[in-house]
């Protein structure tokens, strides 16, 4: 055992002297992530509010006038520009500059009021489907309550439904997002830092001196490990708290119990940059693997898509991301109050990634070592 | 044919046997898919030699110290280092042997101190030993003034001072030195050289890999690889005697004239003459002994002698009749 990781502690030792010897590099692995923190949580924001709009109102009525109020009360619309002929509502459409175009036409309100239908035209750009969605659900449903308060008059509703939105009550985007990115930042920081080390010693020579030694692959690699480590969790303890007090994101589970999560899925994130140093020969080679696995990290992870809407492959592609693991783990904590029983599993997955990741980069070390 | 199959019509000198040998090869063969990077090279290095290994690059010098380290299994052929089998005990062998390399191998933004420290670290040398060995270093290479000094600010030739007190940090009793003078001034490099003698002077033995002739001068015995095969090997006075190196019927001979330069072309144009070049301010050649009279009549005013090849004639002579033989 002792034999396995041969030469330990003089590596970690030895790492955290480079660390400290380079403190730019230092701020830049610790403040990025924290940059980006910052951009990616006050921009992204699915909830969709505000869409430009842009009216055609034929009928000029105090009932058209009205269901342009209601539209505009919905905050989903904002009533940009007021046209006055087909060919300018569809100009504004075509140039962007509203994502919505409404119609209202000259027989609205008589219609309206001779009990036949009255219709709408409701313009809705597709190129963005949540928006488009979005779009199309608020104006029906506009419209929808308009026609029941027509036909009832002053009579109640006879089926009401009162939604209750669990876990997230305002809905609010920073909370379903900003657990994500720590995932996502802790990846991409972590990854890139420990295969640069190890490919900056390839490229350097020492790597060449160490395999002459008696340091073992495991040795090396466990000692390299230790000290970003320890600097990752450092990071993760500091976004989470930018998380609770700057984005103001409850923590309902167990932070102790979220700490402990993280180590398995550094573990893994650490296996990973180290197959990326086997492969890379160069330090730009490096960074380019290590940013190769930031967009199915992004992207397949349920980060930002929910992974039960994907298609079954890609389902089963997200199961192989560590990301994914870690992402069930944070939201779980942090939004749903979720304990050890209800999210062991995500861990004992991320921990048999992790082991199979070093052992994997260590066999590969050794293979390419010899020639 | 290829010109592998007719390396070995080529004369070679047997692997020389020595007393107490510290490192053996026998038949050693190292194939990587269908390229042969050292095909059937065989040697002893005795215990405080001075071992020499010259060879063009990619001649396979490398490929041989990896696989006497232990760090690549030959596809055939045996060797050991101190009665270890390079085969099986790979691990014990790496306690045992020092290895520098040209790239250094030291950390640049660390200080000489902590280069010594994390390699004595990695070889398991703590506290006291750690300590006692350090000063010993210093005593040898000198770098006491620098210990605090990053690596990154040292000249050439301390930093290649410590790279060796960082090979053998473990006391190692043989020390592999792959072109361990490539890059430095001439001064950094004797003084470097003084250092390989003061501890060969102690009984370890050195395995060095080189192109430059004059380093390989320094060495006892020098081996010579070429396309793969271990070609010659000897003390310089049994290579310069080398029937290869001096082919029957002729002489190795130095021409001094006025100006050298204008004569080598058409000495090169005459019949009998096999190999010609400038030497300084005059030619050295190799020439069929009945056409030097014709040569001293084309030339009367040339001085005309006989000499002892150069190892640089000894090399370009064999490997020119390597090639002519695989022709």
């Amino acid at each position: 055992m002792k034999a396995l990781f041969y030469g330990l502690w003089p590596v970690c030792r030895k790492e955290f002297t480079h660390i400290s010897r380079d403190p730019m590099t230092l701020f830049f692995a610790l403040a990025i992530p924290l940059l980006q923190m910052f951009l990616l949580g006050y921009a992204v924001d699915t909830n969709i509010r505000q869409i430009p709009t842009v009216v055609l109102d034929e009928s000029r009525t105090q009932e058209s006038r009205q269901f342009l109020d209601k539209m505009a009360a919905s905050d989903v619309f904002r009533i940009t520009r007021v046209v006055d002929s087909n060919d300018e509502l569809y100009g504004e459409m075509r140039a962007a500059k509203a994502r919505v175009g409404i119609k209202i036409p000259y027989d609205y309100a008589r219609r309206l009021q001779n009990n036949t239908t009255a219709t709408v035209l409701v313009l809705v750009d597709g190129s963005d489907s949540s928006l488009a969605g979005q779009a199309v659900n608020t104006s029906t449903g506009v419209a929808m309550q308009l026609s029941l308060s027509q036909l009832l008059g002053s009579e109640t509703l006879p089926i009401e439904v009162r939604p209750s939105v669990l876990y997230n009550p305002a809905t609010r985007s920073a909370n379903f997002f900003v657990p994500g990115l720590i995932a996502v930042l802790l990846q991409m920081m972590v990854i890139l830092m420990i295969a640069l080390s190890l490919v900056r010693e390839r490229e350097r020579g020492t790597l060449e001196q160490l395999t002459m030694t008696p340091v073992a692959p495991l040795g090396l690699m466990v000692g390299k490990m230790i000290p970003y480590g320890v600097l990752a969790f450092g990071e993760l303890c500091v976004i989470l708290t930018i998380m609770r007090v700057v984005f103001l994101v409850p923590i309902h589970g167990n932070v102790f119990l979220l700490l402990a999560m993280a180590l398995p899925f550094l573990l893994t994130v650490m296996g990973v940059g180290l197959l990326i140093s086997t492969r890379a020969h160069t330090q730009a080679e490096a960074f380019q693997l290590a940013m190769g696995t930031v967009l199915p990290s992004v992207f397949l992870s349920g980060y930002i898509f929910l992974l039960e809407t994907m298609p079954p492959f890609f389902r089963g592609v997200s199961r192989l991301i560590p990301t994914t693991y870690f992402i069930r783990i944070l939201r779980g904590i942090i939004l749903r109050g979720a304990g050890f029983m209800d999210l062991w599993i995500n861990a004992l997955v991320l921990t048999v990634m992790g082991c199979l990741a070093i052992v994997l980069a260590a066999w590969q070390f050794v293979k390419q070592n010899r020639v | 044919m290829n010109a592998q199959a007719n390396l070995t019509e080529v004369p070679l000198i047997s692997p020389q046997h020595v007393n107490s040998p510290v490192i053996t090869a026998d038949g050693l063969t190292i194939r990587f898919g269908t390229f042969t990077a050292v095909d059937h090279v065989s040697f002893e290095v005795g215990k405080g030699e001075l071992f020499g290994f010259l060879g063009p690059n990619g001649s396979g010098k490398t490929t041989i110290i990896k696989t006497l380290c232990g760090l690549l299994a030959p596809t055939e052929g045996t060797g050991t280092i101190l009665g270890m089998d390079i085969r099986k005990q790979a691990a014990e062998i790496k306690r045992h042997v020092g290895y520098m390399s040209q790239k250094f191998g030291l950390y640049e933004d660390l200080t000489v101190s902590e280069n010594l420290g994390f390699y004595a670290g990695v070889y398991g040398i703590k506290g006291e030993a750690a300590m006692r060995r350090r000063k010993e270093i210093m005593a040898l290479t000198g770098l006491e003034p620098y210990l605090n000094r990053r690596v990154g600010a040292l000249s050439g030739g301390w930093k290649q001072r410590l790279a060796l007190g960082c090979a053998i940090i473990h006391s190692p009793e043989v020390v592999f030195l792959d072109e361990p003078t490539a890059g430095i001034d001439p001064v950094a490099r004797r003084s470097l050289w003084d250092l390989f003698f003061q501890l060969s002077g102690q009984g370890v033995t050195f395995f060095v890999t080189t192109h430059y002739m004059d380093e390989a001068e320094r060495c006892g015995r020098v081996g010579y690889i070429y396309m793969s095969k271990l070609v010659a090997l000897g003390s310089i006075p049994e290579l310069q005697r080398l029937p290869a190196a001096n082919p029957e019927g002729t002489s190795r001979v130095q021409i001094e004239t006025e100006n050298a330069s204008k004569i080598l072309g058409p000495l090169r144009e005459m019949e009998g003459v096999r190999e010609a070049t400038i030497f300084g301010r005059s030619i050295h050649a190799l020439i069929e002994t009945d056409k030097l009279d014709a040569i001293q009549r084309r030339f009367p005013e040339a001085k005309i002698e006989k000499i002892v090849p150069s190892l640089e004639d000894v090399f370009v002579t064999l490997t020119y009749g390597i090639m002519k033989a695989s022709q």
